[in-house]
This record gives C-alpha cells, structure tokens and sequence, in this order.
C-alpha cells in the first residue's frame, strides 16, 4: 500500500512538473450546502489534498450558500466579468446556465480514452440531467433520489411485517390505513404516510409520475407535458392520500419539519431525499428502513441534487486545471467517502466496489438502497427558463394539494403557463 | 460678498458625501430601474431591445402579480394597526410604576433585537401541526387539528402574526420615549380638573404622541412591503401563491427568473406605492398633528 501511494505520488509529481502549471494555476470553486454535517470542513479537506497531491495548482473552495444563493451569486459573478472556474450548482440549472451563456461543455477538454472511459463510469440516471444536444455540461457530485423511510416499531405495532416495505401504490395505501390512528375525539395522532409539498412540490410529484410510466418534459427542454393524462391521474393519486383514503395529512406538508415528524412518531412512513440518511441515522430513536418508492405501473423516482459546471470566462489552464481537480474528486475511493460522510449517493458504480463502501454498506445495508433504485431513476423536470416552468407546476400541484383546484384543473393550467414560456424555445 | 460665497462652498461641500451616496446607491439605481422596464430582459439569441410598455402590460396581465399585490394590501392591513395598537398598550404599560418593569421591557424588545430568518424558523415549528406548541395549547382546549401553514386560509394569517410580534417591540421603544416626554404639569391639571382616564388619554396623551405615531405609521407602511425574510423560511410564497408578497415576488422574477426587465417594472410598482404612501402620510397627515 505505501509503495503504491510513493508511486502514484512520484508519477503526479512527474506529471505535474512536466506540465503548464507548474508557475501556479488558481481555480476558484463555489459550492453550496444543502444537508447537515461540517461540509465545509470535508470541503476544505479535500481542496488542501489535492493540492498536496498536484502542486503549482491551487484550488479555492468558495462557500456560496444554498443551491438558490449559489446560483444566484454563480450568475451575478458571471455578469460581473468575475465567475468562478467552475460550480456545483443544480443539475436542474443546466439550461439556464446555459441560456445564459455562462459555462463550456466538458466535451472539448475530454480528449484521451480515460477521460472518455471517465464520463462514462458516471451512473446513466445522473448523466440524464447532465447531457443535452450531444454534449455532457455538467459532471455528477452531490447526487441523490426519493427514498421511503419506514418506522418498523410502528409496522410491528399495527400488525405488519417490520421487514416489509409496502411495494405498490395499493400496499402503500392498505399500510397507510392500519397506520393511521385516530383518537376518541377524531383527531389523528398518528399519519401514514407522509410526501411534502411545500417549496419543491415537482421533485417529489415526479416520483408519484414516474411510477405512472409518464414523464413531464421533451429530452431537449422546450416541452413540458403536464396535462397528459396520466400525470393528472398521478396528481389525482397523491391528493386522494389525504382526501379520499385519510392516510395523509391535509394541505401542503412543510419539507423541512417531515423528518421531524418522522422522528416524533406523527407519521409512519415518509417520502425524502436520500442525502436525509445520515440525519435519520443520528437522530430516529427507533428501528427504521429504508425503502425504493413503491410502484405504480413500475418503480420511479426523479435524480436530484448537484453537479460540477465550468465557467466559460476561465483560461486554457484554468480548464485544464479544473479538470484534473474534478477527475480527481470523483474517483471512485473520493465518490464513496463523500457519499459516506453527506448520504449523497456515491456517482459511480465502481465507488461501490471499494472496500471502503463494501464495508459501510454490511454495517448499513440501508445506504445502498438508494443505488439499487437508479436502474429506475429519470432525469429531474428541467427546461429552459426552468424555475419559473417549474414554478407553473407547483403553483398548479398546492392548488390541487390544498382543494383550490381539481388535479385535471390545475394541471391544464400549468400547461398552458409552460406552453406560453417554453414557446420561444422552439423553432 | 465673498464671505457669503465662501459659506455657500462650504456648506454644499458638508453636504457632498451624503449626497453623492444618496445619488450614487438611491436616485441612480431608482433612475435606472424606471430605464430597464421599458426593455425586454436579454437572451442568449435575442438582445435586449426597447419594448416600451410591454413589461406593464404582461403585468396587468400576470395573475400572480395581482395576488401577490392583493396579499400585500391585506398583510399591510393586517400588520400595522395591530402592531402599533400592541406597542401603545405595552409602551403604556410598561411605562407605569411596576415590579420588574426593566425585565418586561427587555422581553418586549428581544423580537426586535433577534434576526427575521431565526425567528422564523423558530416559528416554523410553533405552527408545525400535531406537536407544534400552537398545536399542543390548542390541543389541551381540545380544539381539532389545524394545519397553519399549509392551508389557504390560515397561511398569511401566520405570517401577519410573525410580522406584528417582532414589530410591535420596536415601535414600543419610541412611545415609551415619547410617554417619557410627556410634561407631567399636564396630568396634574387635568387632575385637578377632574377628568377620567379615558379623558386624560383622549385629550392629551394621544395628541401628544401624535408625532410618534406618524413616524412609527411611516416605518410600519415600509416594513409591511419591505419584510419578506420569514417568507423564504415558512412558505416560500406558497401554497400556491397564498403567502407571495409583491417584493418576495420581485425577487423570485429577478433572482429565480433572471427576467431584469420584468422585475424593474415590478419594482417601479413598488416604488410608486411606497412614494404615494409617503406623500399622503407626510403632506395630508403631517398637517393635522401637533408639534411642540
């Protein structure tokens, strides 16, 4: 091992002396924190060892807030003559970064075979959200899907089987039901099942869309496909959680408190990101799974979270430079440390073969879920003019949620907003 | 003669710092934002170009610019009688002869002291349902469930009474000075006179505090357009646009949208409203109150 680490460090030395950085490349690096932990601490870890490793480049994390703030300030820095060399921003944010002309594809720095056979290691369901028109813009980091995390305690308490997740949408409903408890007086002192609808409301409906075998939106970003039929069948599944079946709370469940009520025993089963593992870990005081959403016609969950974006106001060693950084920070033994410290899932299917991994995964069988789940996965709704495309969709689903509107109702109406933005994008 | 042109220099010169940073980050960007609305936002294959009124009319046309309007006007109403009625009735409380008087003053001031997106989380779990405190208080009456903020009905009430238990502290400290200001001679002769309570505070505490109440109206009319901080913590505008104030939506159209130009015509809509209550509270009020 220490031979192989005098080695490997020799040939970097080698490399990175014979290269044009050796008089000092800087990249600077925004990226935001959207899950518990020292992230910023892991962050700053991981720039100081590659500096180590790969002298007369200097990497400098920049903290940017939330993935709102960070694109904000990513886009403000951009127009300001001044971005960063690259970003993690939200995979979701491709089109607009590149509406706004402000990043270069990977594709003209990925020249020999390892580089290709690199952009290939990526999982195909996180490499969905990161190509568009032939070209690859955004490299896998901080990634994740919806999961369903069950109280067993409260399974074995209503006389289910701890050990088994409900697999169906009917299981999940029949479950919900002996799960849902009621006092003398008509109060519910205890939900089902629980899938959040406040601030993001389109990255969860896409689980519950997903499964009814239908996506929302063309390869290329300038269709959306919200009123078809079986989206609005899906809509009219999720509103009738609370509405016909009772399993589920009323109006629109806040994201941020969900895993509180899961931990305070208010609800049994819950729907949420993967990168919400480590939190549940710490904090249930009971035994808990984790399972793949249940099926509708199939298995289905939307990706989420963030990829590496590079800046188009970098010089030719800046790209270079940032690409070695990038390469560097996604091997498989980097992929699987950073999945173990966030609950991200880790990128590469290799990164689950180290030992590393192997032996979390025995202690943690849970974590690995997540992965058995991408074989199912599709790309997160994403458009051109994506937020406020997006935002036709989430007005349209609390409208439902909260009885406003009928889900056929809404949904046209978010179409017909989607239609009107997304127009100018095709021709 | 040369003196005087001398204090002429002098005095504009005293007054050039204030002034350029007035021009500089006020009169400027206010200037230039008037300018931009009538452009259309640049995109990649088409560059900004004049548009004339064409932002003011997508926004008559914007269902969600009128809701968030209407939901700014109601939240306005709900906020500032409240909160100034809230801070008169502690101030005078607060300002009478009472054990502990410093620590009730300290605990009506804390609000205003700690940071909106703090105490908005804080509040995000009062209004949780089932466990929430709200919920358990409610809960011990046996008041059925309630879902605070995720309902239609009830979400903007929640935020209103965010708004009035942070401001109401602050507009406090001014009565407070001011009750403080109040000549006691007066009391004294209308005690003489034999007048009631109600009397005393009808024909002279209220007059004379009406200074105050215009200044403390003024920061009231801004701040009900102008926080919006526990909105991106609670709501974020939703559900379904129930809680969306119009500056909270200026900032989703800039900051979400990137549509610069759609935004300058928002703001100037706020900017309008803003000068109109100004020039009512300080040319039509202004008149009717007593100045010492």
């Amino acid at each position: 091992m220490l031979k192989r680490c005098i080695t490997a460090g020799l040939a970097a030395t080698a490399l990175a002396a014979s290269t044009l950085w050796a008089q000092g490349t800087e990249i600077s690096f925004y990226y935001p924190v959207a899950v518990g932990g020292p992230i910023t601490k892991i962050v700053d870890g991981l720039a100081a060892d590659f500096e180590k490793e790969n002298p007369g480049i200097k990497v400098k994390p920049i903290y940017s807030g939330t993935y709102q703030e960070s694109i904000v300030k990513a886009l403000t820095a951009n127009k300001a003559g001044e971005p960063p060399v690259i970003s993690v921003l939200l995979s979701t944010d491709m089109y607009t970064l590149i509406d706004e002309d402000a990043i270069v594809p990977w594709d003209e720095m990925i020249r020999s075979d390892p580089d290709r056979a690199w952009v290939k290691s990526f999982f195909p369901g996180f490499m969905e959200n990161s190509q568009t028109g032939g070209k690859t813009w955004g490299i896998p980091f901080q990634r994740s899907t919806v999961v369903l995390y069950w109280n067993k305690e409260l399974f074995k308490e209503a006389g289910l089987d701890p050990n088994k997740p409900p697999a169906t949408w009917s299981e999940m409903v029949d479950y919900a039901k002996k799960l849902t408890k009621k006092d003398a007086s008509g109060n519910v002192s205890q939900w089902g099942v629980q899938v959040p609808s406040s601030g993001f409301p389109y990255w969860l409906f896409q689980g519950f869309t997903t499964q009814n075998n239908v996506i929302l939106m063309n390869k290329e970003g300038t269709q959306t496909f919200y009123d078809h039929p079986a989206v609005i069948e899906a809509l009219g599944f999720w509103v009738d959680l609370s509405r016909k079946h009772g399993v589920m709370k009323p109006g629109i469940i806040e994201w941020g408190t969900t895993p509180k009520d899961f931990f305070e025993r208010k609800v049994a089963m819950m729907w949420t990101t993967t990168g919400n593992l480590t939190n549940v870990k710490t904090n249930a005081k009971f035994d808990f799974g984790v399972a793949m959403l249940p099926a509708g016609k199939r298995r289905g969950t939307p990706t989420g979270g963030g990829n590496f974006y590079l800046f188009k106001k970098s010089t030719p060693q800046q790209r270079e430079a940032a690409l070695r950084f990038v390469r560097w920070i996604t091997s498989p033994e980097r992929a699987a440390q950073w999945g173990i410290d966030t609950g991200y899932v880790a990128v590469r299917a290799d990164a689950w073969d180290t030992p590393l991994m192997t032996k979390y995964v025995q202690g943690f069988p849970q974590a690995a879920v997540a992965r058995d789940q991408l074989q199912y996965a599709v790309a997160e709704l994403s458009t051109h003019d994506n937020q406020r495309v997006t935002k036709a969709l989430n007005d349209g689903l609390q409208a439902a949620l909260t009885g406003a509107k009928t889900p056929e109702a809404a949904m046209k109406d978010a179409q017909r907003e989607a239609e009107r933005l997304l127009k100018a994008y095709r021709k | 003669m040369k003196n005087r042109v001398a204090a002429q220099v002098h005095g504009w010169l005293l007054l050039l710092p204030a002034a350029v940073l007035l021009a500089a980050f006020t009169h400027y960007p206010a200037v230039a934002t008037l300018w931009n609305s009538f452009y259309s936002t640049a995109k990649p294959n088409r560059p900004s170009a004049f548009s004339g009124l064409d932002n003011y009319r997508e926004m008559a046309n914007d269902p969600v610019f009128w809701q968030s309007l209407t939901n700014n006007l109601w939240f306005a109403l709900g906020t500032i009688p409240v909160s100034i009625a809230l801070a008169l009735l502690m101030a005078a409380w607060v300002n009478g002869k009472l054990r502990g008087r410093a620590f009730l003053r300290l605990a009506y001031f804390v609000p205003t002291v700690l940071p909106m997106i703090a105490v908005a989380n804080i509040w995000l779990f009062f209004f949780t349902p089932q466990y929430g405190l709200l919920e358990q208080l409610t809960g011990l009456i046996g008041v059925p469930n309630q879902y605070w903020l995720g309902s239609r009905e009830t979400a903007l009430g929640c935020l209103i009474v965010v708004t009035v238990w942070k401001e109401a502290g602050f507009f406090m400290i001014f009565y407070l000075a001011a009750f403080q200001s109040i000549s006691p001679a007066l009391y004294e002769a209308a005690a003489l006179e034999g007048a009631g309570r109600w009397t005393v505070f009808r024909r002279i505490t209220f007059p004379l505090l009406m200074p105050t109440t215009l200044f403390v109206l003024v920061n009231a009319v801004i701040n009900s357009f102008r926080l919006v901080d526990h909105i991106v913590v609670m709501t974020k505008g939703g559900p379904d646009n129930t809680t969306s104030l119009l500056l909270y939506y200026i900032y989703e159209v800039a900051f979400k949208f990137w549509d610069a130009g759609y935004a300058s015509a928002l703001t100037m809509v706020l900017l309008v409203l803003l000068a109109g209550a100004a020039i009512l509270q300080f040319g039509f009020l202004e008149r009717r109150i007593h100045y010492r």
